[in-house]
């Protein structure tokens, strides 16, 4: 089944550079901050303290055109509260700017408004909030447990959301089988896009309108959401993502500066804009995976895993993010636990839990990289405990035989969960390795090698997000396309790219279609005049939807083309063809685009009785979904004296479906691997026990740099879907989602000699030489 | 990300910069390399009133050797060190701890006198400082002192410094054929400031360790040498046993504080492992 697609293809599967990166390389990119030139300058003073009622808040003497801005001027504002229709969720809601109390270290409470960034800065600092402090709640397992200090009055045991799963059958499996149980522990994380946050909001006096520019990924929510807790219509509000320096998922989320950006701007007429450091946002934009999972895996005497049995605690920080809900998390690990492996018994018991740190949001991989990271040491100590070879236990569980039903009811559709896993067993050439570990153990070196198996769903459509009962379903994407009067084409897209490369795979899409070259196609992103509404970027699900969608619109547009030049061309429709830009009989006439296109709009005449006045054409696409899949494996060296990792070699063998263009899916996987690494390795986001972040600058939170991340080899199966209409996967996570396991699961290979077994990410040179000494002093 | 107001002078001589010290004294804070100064006042957490740029002042450059001792002038960047800056085994040891200190735009700025001035004592240089005993020498409008290492570094981000002193030179021994030297330490990423390290230097006569210095950097609240380390040290042949157990010695002394990347107990290992292989650099 995994083989290379038949048909030769003109565009698709080609490695066209990219067409966004001239001007980016250039310098010629436009983000928020070269945009926001020339605005006032917006800084938020956030608050010092975790939790704590907020007594008075003293302001200096203003200068002339500088404002500060409090709770009590924007009490008009509506909160941000995202709902969720069951899961006994919570709607907790976050204020714009609070009046009374605080949540957590860095949330805003006051707006400064002055002329220059440097100004806002110091009237920021002469403001004084007077806030008495509270008792704060900040770990996951302390905020779960009884007598916790309570977050929110509504959500008395600090629950947010809580799901649960069970399959009939798990406690009879559970009783007769052998139980291999871990406890699992993932580090808070960040991000950490490369461009921070920030918006420029703008009024125009003219229309009353406001634009704002923000460094977001989905702008017509954004657009929805802002308009929703000011009280004004959609239609007065333009939200425009322009260049944006990457996201991960951080950026998707409503947060309330953007709210109160456009608000003021409204308010006094005028033009400002926040651009955020790297300060604010490591301390007050979105975290993620702080979690705690007790999995208990059900095997068999063959190594079989019959159920398996799995608690989940997530830390959701002090408010629910919009429009996912904190249900983002827990709720995709209470159904997505199985993975790619086969088990017939399942329950699922996980609970938001809501602390005074800052909000949850999803971010690469949401909760997939933790549930891999457990699912990939349960095998391996599985198999330590049942003697049998780690990749032969994985061979006996793998799912093989598709369509496959899951347990919760998912369907995974045709993949390579087993080819690909030996495939990288044959790239990493296990029994050369095996014996270079050997004969480096003798030395006293310790290399180890770990494997690392997932599959990643990709490219759902809104049926997947009713499943969790949001009320707001993102998932369907609209492309409108039309060829402009001289020929070229344009596609205005609901999605909204910030950093995929969308631009160039889009337009291979729609030249393979309407054979135009692609430096003729033009793909309109990320402003809500110009595009139609759509969800944006995220889940892995662009090239799948907006790319089905413009291949569904392309198509359109094709056959019209057809039609137009069948009538110039006095042949029949189906013997026309579109190619190089022109349509043509073959063995007969042919006719430039061009000319079609000028004579449809120009010279009507007898074209438009068969196709109408224009070159427009639109296209939905909502599907259902794909699994994308994927075997990483690791080969590192761990220093048993400093409890130092270095990777010495990388391999991915990733199946995607079509691949429509090569060198940006590679890409992809690189930069998933690379903040895989650093979940692995380095990154946590760490608070002391009274809520204040100690790592609030990239000398604490650790992100890797080019000398951390390997060469990162990456390898390609195919497997031609028939769940989309490109035969394409989605692979904008499954980097991300795999490395921590395959990272982890090296060095404990290589500290085998001292028993090690590690269930903490990022394993840290701290955390393996505690492993190693504690290892040592139970067997010396 | 932008700092408290400030007043700036640039003085172009010696005096010039003296008289500036001896006029505000604490109120001012000289400015050489700015790389640590710099992203402090940026998040508002160092706040000179003034700042006095000393990048204008001539003569606070360059290395030169004298009377057995190489000397530094205090502004000389890190980048200098990166290839040997004299003979023998000191200027290997300083080009192999200059490839320690941050990245290359960092080097290429940092100043050696504004590094020890700052006392982040998980400097490369304070602990090369401290542990090779070097002699600081600090001027004023009224006159000129050598200051030894063990009195300069006070206690974190102190020096024995007056307020109207600035540092002019540092005066580091220049070790004869007959001495080893090596550094080793331990970073999360390339370019982090370290967890631990250690310099060490030896001189061999007959076949045995005659004198050892060992210094030791991002333990404790300032550099610290290692008595114990040097006296398991001496009288002894080098091999690999020995390095292992002087590390041992070194590291059961110490008492080192924990953050957030290194717990003490972790530190202490990291400690046994620096000293150790700063000795097996040093004779390899």
């Amino acid at each position: 089944m995994a083989g290379l697609p038949d048909e030769p293809m003109n565009w698709i599967g080609r490695n066209i550079p990219r067409l966004e990166d001239p001007a980016l390389v250039r310098g010629e990119g436009r983000f928020v901050a070269d945009i926001a030139v020339g605005s006032r300058a917006v800084v938020f003073v956030r608050s010092p303290v975790a939790a704590g009622v907020i007594r008075g808040i003293e302001k200096p003497d203003l200068p002339r055109g500088v404002l500060v801005i409090t709770g009590g001027d924007v009490a008009a504002l509506k909160p941000i509260v995202p709902r969720l229709g069951r899961f006994n969720y919570v709607a907790i809601e976050q204020p714009i700017l609070p009046r009374d109390r605080v949540h957590y270290v860095g949330q805003p409470v006051v707006a400064v408004v002055a002329p220059t960034q440097r100004e806002a800065e110091d009237i920021a600092d002469a403001v004084f909030l007077d806030i008495e402090p509270e008792q704060a709640v900040v770990d996951l397992d302390s905020a779960a447990g009884p007598g916790a200090p309570v977050v929110h009055p509504m959500a008395p045991t600090n629950t947010i959301v809580e799901g649960r799963i069970r399959t009939p059958g798990l406690d009879a499996v559970l009783a007769e089988s052998t139980i291999v149980e871990i406890d699992v522990r993932s580090r808070r994380q960040n991000a950490s896009p490369m461009e921070t946050r920030g918006g420029a909001a703008s009024f125009d006096k003219a229309s009353g309108r406001v634009s704002l520019h923000a460094s977001v990924q989905m702008p017509h929510m954004l657009r929805t959401g802002i308009a929703d807790c000011i009280g004004m219509p959609e239609a007065d509000l333009r939200v425009v993502a322009p260049d944006v320096g990457g996201g991960f998922g951080q950026k998707m989320s409503l947060f309330p500066e953007y709210v109160l950006l456009v608000w003021l701007a409204r308010k006094y007429r005028t033009e400002v804009a926040w651009i955020e450091d790297r300060r604010e946002n490591l301390i007050a934009s979105a975290h993620s995976r702080d979690q705690h999972h007790i999995v208990r895996g059900a095997f068999d005497g063959q190594g079989v895993m019959r159920g398996l049995d799995v608690e989940i605690l997530a830390n959701i920080g002090a408010f629910s993010c919009y429009p996912t809900t904190c249900g983002v998390e827990p709720l995709m690990a209470l159904a997505e636990y199985a993975g790619p492996y086969k088990v017939a018994e399942y329950g699922t018991h996980a609970r938001g839990i809501t602390t005074n740190t800052a909000v949850m949001a999803p971010y690469r991989g949401v909760s997939r990289p933790v549930v891999s990271f457990a699912l990939e040491r349960l095998m391996e100590v599985a198999a330590k405990r049942l003697n049998i070879d780690p990749i032969e236990i994985r061979r006996r569980n793998l799912v093989t035989v598709f369509p496959h039903r899951t347990p919760t009811n998912m369907v995974l559709d045709e993949a390579s969960y087993l080819e690909t896993m030996e495939k990288a067993v044959e790239v990493a050439d296990l029994p050369g390795f095996r014996a270079r570990q050997q004969a480096a153990r003798e030395q006293g070196r310790y290399l180890g090698i770990g494997f690392s198996v997932i599959n990643e769903r990709t490219g759902y459509g809104t049926p997947a997000f009713a499943a969790r009962s949001m009320e707001i379903t993102p998932g369907y994407e609209r492309v409108e396309i039309c060829m402009t009067p001289s020929g070229e084409v344009e596609a205005r897209i609901g999605a909204s790219p910030h950093g995929q490369g969308l631009r160039t795979t889009l337009a291979q899409i729609i030249a393979e279609e309407v054979g135009v070259d692609v430096q003729r196609i033009r793909i309109i992103h990320g402003d809500t005049d110009r595009t139609p509404y759509g969800w944006g970027t995220f889940a892995s699900r662009s090239l799948v939807i907006a790319g089905g969608a413009s291949k569904l619109a392309a198509g359109k547009l094709a056959q019209k083309l057809k039609r137009a030049a069948a009538v110039l061309l006095q042949g029949e429709e189906s013997q026309v063809r579109l190619e190089a830009g022109m349509a043509l009989i073959p063995g007969g006439a042919s006719i430039s685009l061009d000319t079609i296109a000028r004579t449809v709009y120009h010279s009507a005449g007898p074209i438009s009785e068969k196709i109408g006045y224009d070159l427009n054409e639109a296209a939905t696409y909502d599907p259902e979904g794909t699994f994308s899949n994927a075997c990483h494996v690791a080969v590192v060296e761990v220093d048993a004296e400093t409890g130092n990792t270095r990777i010495l070699r990388y391999i991915v063998v990733e199946d995607a479906g079509r691949l429509i263009n090569p060198m940006i899916v590679d890409g992809q996987v690189q930069g998933g691997v690379a903040q895989g690494i650093g979940n692995a390795l380095l990154e946590e986001i760490i608070y002391d026990a009274d809520g204040n972040i100690l790592t609030g600058s990239f000398a604490d939170f650790i992100p890797p740099t080019m000398a951390e991340v390997p060469d990162i080899e990456v390898h390609h199966l195919a497997t031609l879907t028939g769940a989309t209409v490109l035969q394409a996967k989605g692979v904008g996570e499954g980097g991300s989602i795999a490395a921590p396991a395959a990272v982890i699961n090296a060095i404990c290979d290589a500290l085998q000699p001292f028993g090690v077994q590690l269930f903490e990410m990022p394993a840290t040179p701290q955390r393996v030489r505690a492993a190693i000494r504690a290892a040592q002093e139970t067997s010396p | 990300m932008k700092p408290a107001a400030f007043a700036y002078h640039r003085p172009e001589t010696r005096a010039e910069a003296l008289a500036l010290l001896a006029e505000h004294g604490e109120e001012a804070k000289i400015i050489a390399g700015g790389q640590s100064l710099v992203p402090a006042m940026n998040f508002r957490l160092a706040r000179p009133p003034i700042l006095i740029d000393i990048n204008a002042v001539p003569g606070l450059d360059g290395v030169r050797e004298e009377a057995g001792q190489l000397v530094i002038g205090a502004r000389t960047r890190h980048a200098t060190f990166e290839k040997p800056v004299t003979a023998g085994p000191l200027g290997t040891l300083l080009a192999r701890v200059a490839a320690n200190i941050a990245h290359t735009p960092i080097r290429s700025r940092g100043s050696w006198g504004g590094s020890v001035s700052h006392a982040d004592p998980a400097s490369e240089w304070c602990c090369v400082t401290r542990g090779l005993e070097a002699e600081l020498v600090a001027e004023s409008a009224t006159g000129r002192r050598s200051i030894p290492a063990a009195d300069f570094f006070q206690t974190i981000f102190t020096t024995a410094l007056r307020p109207d002193e600035l540092l002019a030179e540092i005066r580091l021994p220049l070790f004869g054929p007959d001495w080893h030297c090596g550094f080793a330490e331990y970073a999360r990423r390339a370019g982090d400031f370290a967890l631990a390290m250690a310099v060490v230097a030896c001189r061999v006569e007959g076949g045995v360790i005659r004198e050892a210095r060992v210094g030791l950097g991002g333990i404790a609240s300032t550099p610290v040498t290692s008595p114990e380390a040097v006296a398991a040290l001496l009288g002894q042949a080098p091999s690999p046993a020995l390095f292992a157990a002087a590390g041992a010695a070194g590291a059961a002394a110490t008492d080192p504080d924990g953050d957030i990347h290194a717990s003490g107990e972790y530190r202490q290992d990291l400690v046994k492992a620096m000293i150790r292989r700063a000795l097996v650099q040093a004779f390899a």
